[in-house]
C-alpha cells in the first residue's frame, strides 16, 4: 500500500501552529511566574492559560487526524530502531502537549483562580481550593514543561540531523518546500 | 366609640403576635461572614474579612427602630491567594495604616415585605464615606436570627487599587459584598 509521502495541508498546519503556540507559552510561563504581583501580571497569566487551552484543543484535533488518516512513513533508510525511537518520542510529545495545559488547569483549579478562556468561557474547577495541592501542582506543570523542553529539542535536533547529515527527505513531509527532487 | 374599638383591636393584636416580640442584638461573629466577590481579568473570586465587630439590635416588627453598625478590620483580608494579600494593607490599597477600619453605620431599616429588608447607611472606607443601600432578608432558627444579603459598590468610590491597579480592565471596578450573620437575644 502506498503511503503518501507527506503530511497533509491540514496536519502541517496544525503542527507548525501548535509549535508556535507552544514556542510563546513556554517563555511566557517562565517570565511571569517570576513577577512581582501587577495587573501586568494577571494579564500575562491569563493569556498564558488561554495559549494553554488552544494548544489543549488543537493537540485534541491533532489527536483526531493521526486516528483517521496514516502519517507519511519515514524514508526506509532509517534503521529500525531509530524508526521505534522517532514513534515514541512523538507519542511522548503528544502525552505532553495534553498533560502540560492538562496539569496547569489543574493546578489554576487548586490555586483558585478558575480558567476563563479568551476573558469569556469558565471552564469546570476539576478539582477544590487547595494551597497544598496547588503547590504540587505547580512543581508537577514545571517539570513536564522542563520535560517538554528537552524532548522539543532532542525532536528538533533529529529532523536537523535527517535534513543535514542524512540528506534524506523526513523534514520536508512536513516542510514539503524542502523536498529533493529525484 | 368606632375609633376605640379598633384601637383595642390593634393594641389586642400586637399583644398577641409574640412573633415580633423578640429583639436580636447579640451578633455571634464565628457564625457570620463578610464575602467580597470580584473579576479579575474577568475570572470571578472571592475572598473574605474575617474580623469584625457587628453592634446591632434588631426587631422584625419594628425595623424603622433597628439599627446596625459594622466595624471591619481591613487587614484581615484573604483573598484567597497570599501574593494578594500581602498587597492588599499598602497604600495603593486599603492603606491599614492609616486606615485600618472600614465601617457600616446604618441610618434607615425597612420592611420590604416577605421577610426582605432594606438597610440604608453610610460605609466609611479609606477615609472616603458614601450611602450605600443593602437588601437583607430575616429569618428565624430556632432563638438565632439570619440575615442574609449583598450589595455592590465600586472599589474606586473608595480608592480601594489606586496607581496602576486603578485599570478597571484587569481588576474590574465592581465589587459585591455578600453578608450574612447570625444574631441572638442578649438574656
Amino acid at each position: 500500500m502506498a503511503t503518501p509521502h507527506r503530511y497533509t495541508t491540514s496536519a502541517i498546519a496544525l503542527h507548525w501552529m501548535v509549535a508556535a503556540l507552544i514556542f510563546c507559552a513556554f517563555p511566557l510561563g517562565l517570565y511571569m511566574s517570576d513577577l512581582k504581583l501587577s495587573p501586568l501580571k494577571l494579564q500575562l497569566v491569563s493569556y498564558h492559560k488561554w495559549l494553554g487551552v488552544t494548544i489543549f484543543l488543537l493537540v485534541l484535533v491533532r489527536l483526531v487526524w493521526r486516528a483517521t488518516h496514516t502519517p507519511p512513513a519515514l524514508p526506509a533508510s532509517i534503521a529500525a530502531w531509530q524508526q521505534r525511537a522517532a514513534h515514541a518520542l512523538h507519542h511522548l510529545l503528544y502525552v505532553l502537549m495534553l498533560g502540560i495545559p492538562g496539569s496547569g488547569w489543574l493546578m489554576s483549579s487548586a490555586k483558585g483562580v478558575p480558567v476563563v478562556y479568551l476573558g469569556l468561557l469558565k471552564l469546570p474547577d476539576l478539582v477544590g481550593k487547595n494551597k497544598a495541592l496547588g503547590n504540587v501542582l505547580e512543581t508537577l506543570h514545571a517539570s513536564l514543561n522542563y520535560t517538554l523542553l528537552a524532548l522539543v529539542l532532542l525532536h528538533i535536533a533529529a529532523a536537523l540531523k535527517h535534513q543535514f547529515v542524512d540528506r534524506d527527505d523526513t523534514l520536508s513531509r512536513m516542510l514539503p518546500f524542502l523536498e529533493r527532487k529525484p | 366609640m368606632r375609633a376605640l374599638s379598633h384601637y383595642l383591636l390593634l393594641a389586642l393584636l400586637l399583644v398577641a403576635s409574640p412573633v415580633h416580640a423578640q429583639e436580636f442584638n447579640e451578633v455571634q461573629t464565628a457564625k457570620s461572614s463578610i464575602v467580597f466577590g470580584y473579576r479579575q481579568m474577568n475570572v470571578p473570586l472571592t475572598g473574605t474579612f474575617s474580623k469584625f465587630v457587628i453592634q446591632a439590635h434588631f426587631d422584625p416588627g419594628k425595623p424603622a427602630a433597628a439599627q446596625v453598625r459594622i466595624d471591619i478590620d481591613l487587614s484581615s483580608i484573604d483573598t484567597g491567594n497570599s501574593d494578594a494579600d500581602e498587597e492588599m494593607p499598602g497604600k495603593l490599597w486599603f492603606n491599614t495604616q492609616q486606615f485600618p477600619t472600614g465601617q457600616f453605620v446604618s441610618s434607615n431599616i425597612k420592611a420590604l415585605g416577605g421577610g426582605r429588608y432594606e438597610a440604608q447607611g453610610k460605609l466609611t472606607i479609606k477615609g472616603k464615606t458614601l450611602d450605600v443601600t443593602a437588601p437583607f432578608t430575616f429569618r428565624q432558627e430556632g432563638a438565632n436570627a439570619i440575615f442574609d444579603g449583598s450589595f455592590k459598590l465600586k472599589r474606586l468610590d473608595y480608592a480601594v487599587g489606586e496607581g496602576l491597579w486603578a485599570d478597571i480592565a484587569t481588576v474590574a471596578n465592581e465589587v459585591s459584598i455578600t453578608f450574612h450573620f447570625v444574631a441572638s437575644s442578649k438574656k
